[in-house]
């Protein structure tokens, strides 16, 4: 069969159409995607209020030490001197002998400041993420100790190891320019500052109802 | 001392008791006297936005360099060097996240999600090889992306598979697809980038499950050649598609072809199609009636494997948090186990009405059914219209690359003769000059 190679034939006019349609798929689809994108990039994030310090973020992190460590809001925190972030795990046997220290790494420094009062800093080059101190302070002080996940160590993975393990769903996405949710820094004037009010982030995109679904309790809904 | 901490517990029980569930200042913080300083938590920064953006550009470049090299420059050295550049970049380097093929998912959640804003890099990540694939075919599968390239790379001892066991396993890159586009666009899971096999070679950890089938995958590969990409990968299923209306391909030969079988075993993928006989004419009418079945049977497939995907909604859809949760309170309300796991204890010490989470679950539950008819009726729809492919014949009068299937790696150009001369003269032209 003697094909025109230049004309037209019957394969290469459906060829052409073909591609002439592929093209204006993809341009109609750049189009869409592009109103639908944002120019700023997320990163991954804990909210401290809904974290149950759970432990699960030292294991599940894909880093071999995971990127989630311990934060001390030092503007909340008491100074106590039987600290229930510092020393556990049987409040009433405390006694400041370091057999009773909580943290496995012995992440945290204790240092005297003034009388009755200690200074608890967390030294990140030892701190696993395991939360057991976030779980003493949330649950018998004032829970200046929350975990965050550290940009300086956070491989930023599509989707998170643990947020996909995380039993609270305190994982959500972050704008990268305000990229930790710290507790309010300044109890004293009550506000919020540093951090950035869940509603107005855009998260990771689990649907509304998921995402609201260890948030505040609802107001009004008798519980069954 | 002992006194002191009772004093505490008693403070910390009695507030405990008032039924606040968040943290609030049991322990008023103190006035210090000694002009002690408190430190304020060190906040890193994150990469920078313009490494994310630079990483565009290097997809940019590689991805017309790759097609550069395979359509024009034609040597499989070449390719292989930037192939090895890309891996290191894209995999070792930039952990080998994000990927387009985990884009796809972004992709996918942001077209159902109206919430979901997709960054502008990923967009880039997931559009870019598809424009170029339309252009050159799949340049970005030869040399760009790190899991082909890793792959590539261990293939030592390549055997080839009959076209039908090839064609039968690549069903499961379809199915893989299909999922994968139902969970990221319910929310519910990103499960490429969770069973992404070579990702625990480019961060050199994580999870042990994760590395044995990367190891095993890298195994297989030795003697298959590039097993992801052929059989599993999502995206290259696009590609596949696109490659087919590209308007530029991969020749296996500079000039005319003269069918000397050389490259006949030269592709490791099973990419290179022999000329076809005459086509028999007793064989035509045979042909023919078996066409208008299988166009028959087109319908019935995509109802059948929909209704599939239809019923499993109560297995899918547990794939979803929000389900579990729901599954694992009923069974715990209604007493059939007794123990708690934190997630439960964590609803319930929001105190939200187990109702409305049961009536989300079932919400979900629905999306699952509407995502299973769509997923299975794709599914179905690609059977069918793999069996009416194969039922039709293409006429090929040389040997030629397979549009769809060619990953453009560039090991049938030493084959060929007419390449050799074609290189020899070039050389003699420069020497004479």
């Amino acid at each position: 069969m003697a094909e025109n190679k230049n004309g037209i034939n019957r394969r290469n006019f459906l060829r052409n159409g073909l591609w002439a349609a592929g093209l204006t798929g993809l341009g109609a689809a750049a189009g869409f995607l592009s109103r639908r994108s944002s120019k700023r990039n997320t990163v991954w994030q804990i909210d401290p209020e809904i974290c149950i310090a759970c432990g699960n973020c030292a294991t599940y992190c894909v880093l071999e030490e995971s990127a989630v460590k311990c934060v001390h809001a030092h503007a909340m925190c008491g100074y106590c001197r039987i600290c229930f972030g510092f020393f556990g795990p049987e409040p009433l046997d405390i006694n400041e002998g370091a057999e009773n220290q909580l943290c496995p790494t012995g992440a945290i420094k204790r240092t005297f400041v003034e009388d009755p009062y200690y200074e608890y800093t967390i030294d990140e080059s030892l701190c696993m993420g395991c939360g057991k101190c976030v779980k003493g302070c949330k649950t018998f002080g004032n829970g200046s100790l929350f975990l965050q996940v550290r940009h300086d160590r956070c491989l930023n993975c599509n989707e998170c190891s643990i947020a996909a393990a995380c039993p609270s769903g305190a994982f959500k996405r972050v704008p990268a320019d305000k990229p930790y949710l710290l507790k309010r820094v300044d109890i004293d004037k009550n506000n919020t500052a540093g951090r950035t009010p869940a509603s107005s982030q855009t998260f990771y995109g689990l649907p509304k109802r998921q995402r609201d679904r260890f948030g505040a309790p609802s107001n009004g809904v008798d519980r069954a | 001392m002992i006194r002191f901490a009772y004093i505490i517990i008693a403070t910390a029980a009695l507030l405990f008791s008032s039924g606040a569930a968040s943290a609030f200042e049991r322990f008023p913080p103190p006035d210090f006297e000694s002009g002690y300083q408190q430190p304020s938590p060190t906040t890193p920064h994150p990469r920078q936005d313009i490494y994310e953006y630079i990483d565009v550009v290097v997809l940019l470049a590689a991805l017309g360099l790759s097609s550069y090299l395979v359509l024009r420059w034609r040597t499989r050295r070449a390719i292989f060097v930037l192939m090895v550049l890309s891996l290191f970049y894209f995999g070792f380097w930039r952990k080998g996240c994000v990927c387009p093929i985990g884009a796809i998912q972004n992709i996918a959640l942001s077209v159902f999600d109206p919430d979901y804003a997709v960054p502008i890099v990923v967009m880039f990540f997931f559009l870019l090889p598809l424009v170029f694939t339309l252009f050159f075919g799949r340049t970005f599968c030869a040399a760009v992306c790190p899991l082909g390239a890793i792959q590539d790379l261990v293939l030592l001892r390549p055997i080839s598979i009959p076209e039908w066991l090839e064609s039968g396993l690549r069903l499961f890159a379809y199915i893989y697809l299909a999922a994968a586009v139902m969970f990221a666009a319910t929310g519910s899971a990103f499960v490429i980038c969770r069973y992404d096999p070579f990702v625990s070679f480019f961060r050199l950890s994580g999870s042990l499950n994760i590395l044995i089938l990367g190891v095993c995958f890298l195994f297989v590969g030795i003697f298959i050649g590039r097993p992801y990409c052929r059989f599993i990968c999502p995206y290259g299923v696009i590609l596949r598609q696109l490659s087919r209306i590209s308007k530029w391909k991969v020749a296996i030969t500079p000039d005319e072809c003269i069918k000397c079988r050389l490259c006949e075993d030269s592709c490791p993928f099973g990419a290179i199609r022999a000329p076809t006989a005459e086509w028999p004419a007793h064989d035509y009418n045979k042909s023919k009636k078996r066409l208008a079945f299988l166009i028959l049977l087109l319908p019935v497939l995509v109802f059948s494997c929909g209704w599939i995907g239809f019923t499993l909604r109560p297995v899918t859809s547990r794939v979803h948090d929000t389900v579990r949760l729901a599954d694992r309170i009923y069974l715990e309300e209604t007493g059939k186990v007794q123990d708690t796991t934190d997630a439960s204890d964590a609803f319930r010490a929001t105190g939200k009405d187990i109702k409305a989470l049961y009536a989300d679950a079932l919400d979900i539950q629905a999306e699952f059914g509407l995502g299973g008819w769509i997923a299975g009726g794709f599914v179905g729809l690609v059977i069918a219209l793999k069996l009416i492919g194969h039922s039709l014949r293409h006429r090929r009068t040389d040997y030629e690359a397979e549009r769809a299937g060619c990953l453009a790696c560039g090991r049938c150009f030493e084959y060929c003769p007419k390449e050799h001369a074609k290189r020899k003269l070039a050389k003699e032209t420069v020497g004479k000059s």
